[in-house]
């Protein structure tokens, strides 16, 4: 068995150095190493979604990635997209639109639909439904998922705040964002 | 308990809104702790060893090496547990023999189905645990596999059970006696309904539909594979946490294969991601107890994605034979329909459930129905959504389709024709009580999608009906009054899909408050009384119910409270929105609030409590839904496309409406999978192929259009509340009214699951084929 290696990554706004085995995905490190067991597991094969976070700006499976490429990247989680006092926008429809049942892909949807709105905010439904291919759910058929994120991209539109859970301090996530811009003006 | 008077007057002030479920911040933040979500101080992770074949014996299992790798700390196989005496337990919808059960967990002798666990590890890493499964040495004699139930009936077929014998079952409720000569078989069980004079009515027929129908075995496949965590104390007691459907079974069941007392046992249900009825048995909490007792640690399996695909329960496979007789004006006069149900390596598939509710939509004078439970060298099957009824609706609801047609009517019209209504028999033979079947029929038939005109070359649509029975069995609820008024309503029913809200309602609804005001809590099996299984469309429901009972029991003290207080006669004590009032001096109207804050001195806290079999008051109510899809065909392929899919069903009374719906678009969508994508591939050794999602193939968001709903509301009149139950009907028509739309579309009766591309295209170069000849022949 190889060494533990030391990495470094930036994770929901915060620089973060962990231990881990070569042989380790970034989804057991999230998971087992971190505790962040927002993202979940449920096929270690990319096919389901399940643990869907943003790389760099980009969804990924991050059961396909190692835990050791994760060295001075930028990672989002879903425990990163409410504020303390606010849900993000998509987290609030998802809640309005009743579109989770179990539950367990909603991270995964949630970190999708994320990076389809960060880099496309008027998505038309095919695109909303190409975007969120990759995610499976066995609960809901779909249909409210796809409609939340469609609302959410027309609430973000309208410059509106989502109804309740107003609040003041930027998000993990805003924090992210802010982070990377830096990293770019550098 | 309250009355049982038929449903209220549906002036509702909550039940119907659309509240945000009380569990959703948590689950939207990631902060919700699903079953693998959970660990502990020094916990080990296990793995498990699986068969490789499909049907062998077992010669030797040696685990020396294993046990000897740096990080294991304990290793089991078969030898590790009691033998077990067969006891029937039930399980969701499904009665199982816990003797089978504890081989079905971990094989003893033989092995018989690929995936088949034959020993478990728990190491200080899943990854050490892997590299210890391959230190195992397993020495199997390999016997010939049986894969399907055609297979298995034959009188030369390998004998998977030597000790099994074939009961007949004569009505619903007969425990079965012994069928045919006492020898060895595959058929563990033929039930039969019967009922008027089937010659007599196929006679009076003008023309008879006789075909045969093949379904493909199909999983579950709920997002969130198996996991447990089991800790053993030196003392005996274990605590497991897990994601399952029923905390209670998982008790039963793990104490019965272990041959322990229940009471040793606390379960703890974690949030659980799906189950569709596979999660309401057991697989590995006996594993990990066994572990956390060998190796004095807490120890955590999770299964992969194979392994729930290889050995956790799919629904059967099946054959079915159906002959109908009918008049030209579209009246059934007869019908028959034979059945036989794959259960996989242990008896108990979902034949009786199927034969339940097979044309249970139709009033049919002249019946008979006989359906049968074989096993086969595949996973013992577990329940899935409405057990047994979505096949056997696939074969009759096509079989009624062709009716229609030589008709020349309507396909709904046949189907109100025949209709069935209050006081019609059952399958079974107990007559329904008010349904609201027809009332699905004609929200179709009125829909804007069934209205509409469909355009275009290669398109079809297709329409069919189901019928589910609905669960009731038992449930506990307790009601807190805390003292600033709002309350917590605690239950043992796991919330699968947003039940805790519906049941914060109805506490709402009896008391007055605001459903923010009431937090709903889901406990474990020491903290509630005995709950049966989320499953079986139950728990608005029956739990429904308690909660229900015991907010009115909170209500019946808080009135003696106000009562003492006012100093008099709970009876004379008013109770009406939110307000307690009596009539007369020294009554100034109490505020549940306010009453709440005088709770220490009247007489200290207040709890209202209720426990109830819904199936033994007679509370549960039948199910019925009626599905509209509309397909293209893509000739070259034959890849269906779905473009619009409706689905009408009767809630009985939708408690959260979206929720409702929810359920509705979710079982239309998994039976949109059944229908075109999704099977079981084995290969002649009867090893499964397709163990991941890639080539499992469920249906992505793109696979589907938008799902409309039509929440149909007839109550149910042995329900406070008028509620049905809305968990599982929704996935009986789907696969019939694809099929149905295939042949409008392009020509082909499909008879076989799943209607996938390369089964499609056969057909349709069969029917080419024949009109090539057709057309040399008209030539000639
Ligand atoms: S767990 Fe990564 S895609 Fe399924
Ligand atoms: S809500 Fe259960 S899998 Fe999507």
């Amino acid at each position: 068995m190889a060494k533990k290696v030391v990495v470094e990554a930036n994770i929901n706004g915060e620089p973060i150095e962990f231990l881990c085995e070569p042989r380790q995905s970034l989804l057991e490190v999230l998971r087992d190493v971190l505790e962040l067991t927002g993202s979940k597991e449920g096929c270690l094969t990319g096919d389901c979604g399940a643990c869907t976070v943003i790389v760099n700006g980009r969804p990924l499976c991050s059961c396909l990635m190692l835990g050791v490429e994760a060295q001075g990247k930028t990672i989002q989680t879903v425990e990163g997209l409410a504020a303390p006092d606010r849900l993000h926008v998509l987290q609030q429809k998802f809640l309005e639109h009743a579109s989770l049942q179990c539950g367990i892909c909603t991270p995964g949807f949630l970190m999708s639909a994320k990076a389809l709105l960060d880099r496309n905010p008027k998505p038309t439904e095919a695109e909303i439904r190409y975007a969120l291919a990759g995610n499976l759910c066995r609960c809901t058929g779909y249909d409210k998922i796809v409609r939340a994120v469609a609302d959410a991209a027309q609430t973000l539109a309208s410059g509106q705040q989502p109804a309740g859970h107003l609040g003041s301090g930027p998000s993990a996530t805003e924090q992210t964002e802010r982070f990377l811009q830096e990293q770019e003006v550098k | 308990m309250a009355h049982l008077n038929g449903s209220s007057d549906g002036n509702f002030r909550v039940i119907g809104t659309r509240p945000i479920r009380h569990d959703g911040v948590e689950k939207v933040t990631g902060q919700a702790l699903y079953g693998a979500d959970y660990s502990m101080p020094g916990m080990l992770y296990g793995k498990v060893l699986r068969s490789p074949h499909a049907h062998a014996k077992i010669k030797s299992i040696r685990i020396d090496k294993a046990l000897k790798h740096p990080g294991v700390h304990a290793v089991i196989t078969g030898a590790d547990f009691p033998e077990v005496k067969g006891v029937m337990a039930q399980v969701g919808e499904l009665v199982v023999n816990t003797h089978y059960l504890s081989l079905n967990v971990m094989a003893r002798d033989k092995v018989l189905y690929d995936g088949h666990p034959v020993a478990a590890v728990a190491a200080t890493s899943k990854h050490i645990a892997e590299e210890a499964l391959e230190l195992i040495e397993v020495d199997y004699e390999l016997l010939p596999p049986v894969m399907t139930a055609e297979e298995a009936m034959k009188p030369d077929a390998p004998i998977l059970l030597p000790e099994l014998r074939s009961r007949f079952i004569a009505h619903r409720t007969d425990p079965g006696s012994p069928e045919g000569p006492d020898r060895p078989t595959n058929v563990a069980a033929h039930i039969q309904f019967q009922r008027g004079d089937l010659e007599a009515g196929f006679k009076s027929a003008d023309f008879i539909v006789e075909r045969e129908y093949r379904t493909a075995t199909v999983h579950q496949g709920y997002i969130e594979p198996q996991n447990a965590l089991a800790i053993y104390n030196p003392d005996g007691h274990i605590t497991i946490y897990c994601s399952t459907q029923g905390s209670f079974n998982v008790r039963t069941l793990t104490a019965s294969i272990l041959g322990l007392s229940e009471g040793m046992i606390r379960v703890v249900p974690a949030e659980i991601g799906g189950g569709f009825g596979g999660k309401t048995t057991v697989y590995l909490e006996p594993l990990a107890v066994l572990l956390s007792k060998k190796s004095g640690r807490p120890v955590k399996l999770t299964m992969t994605r194979s392994e729930v695909l290889r050995a956790t329960g799919p629904t059967s496979g099946t054959k079915i034979r159906v002959k109908l007789g009918a008049t030209r004006q579209g009246k059934i006069t007869a019908a028959e329909v034979w059945m036989a149900y794959e259960a996989g390596a242990f008896p108990g598939s979902p034949f009786a459930p199927g034969a339940m509710t097979t044309l249970g939509p139709y009033h049919i004078e002249n019946l008979k129905i006989d359906s049968f439970d074989v096993v086969v060298n595949r996973p013992k099957v577990a329940a899935y959504r409405a057990p047994g009824s979505p096949a056997s609706a696939f074969a009759c609801e096509t079989a009624l389709d062709e009716v229609a047609e030589k008709c020349g009517i309507d396909p709904l019209e046949l189907r109100l024709r025949n209709a069935s209504h209050e006081g019609t028999p059952q399958p079974a033979g107990p007559p329904f009580k008010k349904i609201g079947y027809i009332e699905t029929v004609e929200a179709i038939k009125n829909s804007d999608h069934y209205r509409s005109e469909l355009i275009g070359k290669n398109r079809g649509r297709g329409v069919a009906s189901g019928f589910w029975f609905n669960g009731g069995l038992q449930s506990s609820a307790t009601v807190n009054v805390h003292t600033d008024g709002t309350i917590s309503v605690v239950t043992g029913s796991v919330d699968i899909g947003g039940t805790r809200a519906a049941m914060a309602m109805i506490a709402a609804e009896v008391l007055g408050l605001n459903v923010t005001d009431v937090r709903p809590i889901v406990t474990d099996t020491d903290a509630i009384g005995h709950t049966d299984v989320t499953g079986g469309s139950r728990i608005a429901l029956a739990t429904g119910l308690a909660v229900y009972d015991a907010a009115h029991d909170a209500l019946r003290q808080l009135k003696q409270r106000a009562a003492k207080l006012w100093e008099k006669q709970p009876e004379e004590v008013q109770f009406k929105n939110g307000v307690f009032t009596a009539s007369g001096e020294n009554a100034a109207p109490l505020t549940l609030k306010e009453l709440a804050s005088r709770l220490a001195r009247t007489g200290g806290p207040v709890t209202g409590r209720a426990t109830v079999n819904a199936g033994a008051v007679g509370a549960v109510g039948n199910a019925f839904a009626t599905v509209c899809v509309d397909v293209e065909v893509d000739p070259e392929t034959g890849k269906v496309q779905i473009l619009r899919a409706t689905i009408a069903q009767d809630a009985g009374r939708a408690i959260h409406p979206s929720y409702v719906e929810g359920q509705m678009q979710g079982g239309l969508a998994q039976g949109l999978g059944w229908a075109l994508s999704e099977e079981y591939v084995y290969d002649e050794r009867g090893v499964l192929r397709n163990t991941s999602l890639l080539d499992y193939r469920m249906p992505t968001c793109l696979d589907l259009p938008p799902i409309e709903t039509i929440v149909v509301e007839v109550p149910n009149p042995s329900h406070p509340l008028g509620v049905r139950g809305v968990g599982e009907v929704s996935i009986v028509p789907p696969m019939a009214a694809v099929a149905n739309a295939i042949y409008r579309a392009v020509g082909v009766r499909m008879r076989e699951l799943p209607m996938s591309p390369p089964r499609l295209l056969k057909e349709l170069m069969r029917k080419q084929g024949t009109s090539v000849e057709q057309q040399a022949a008209a030539a000639d």
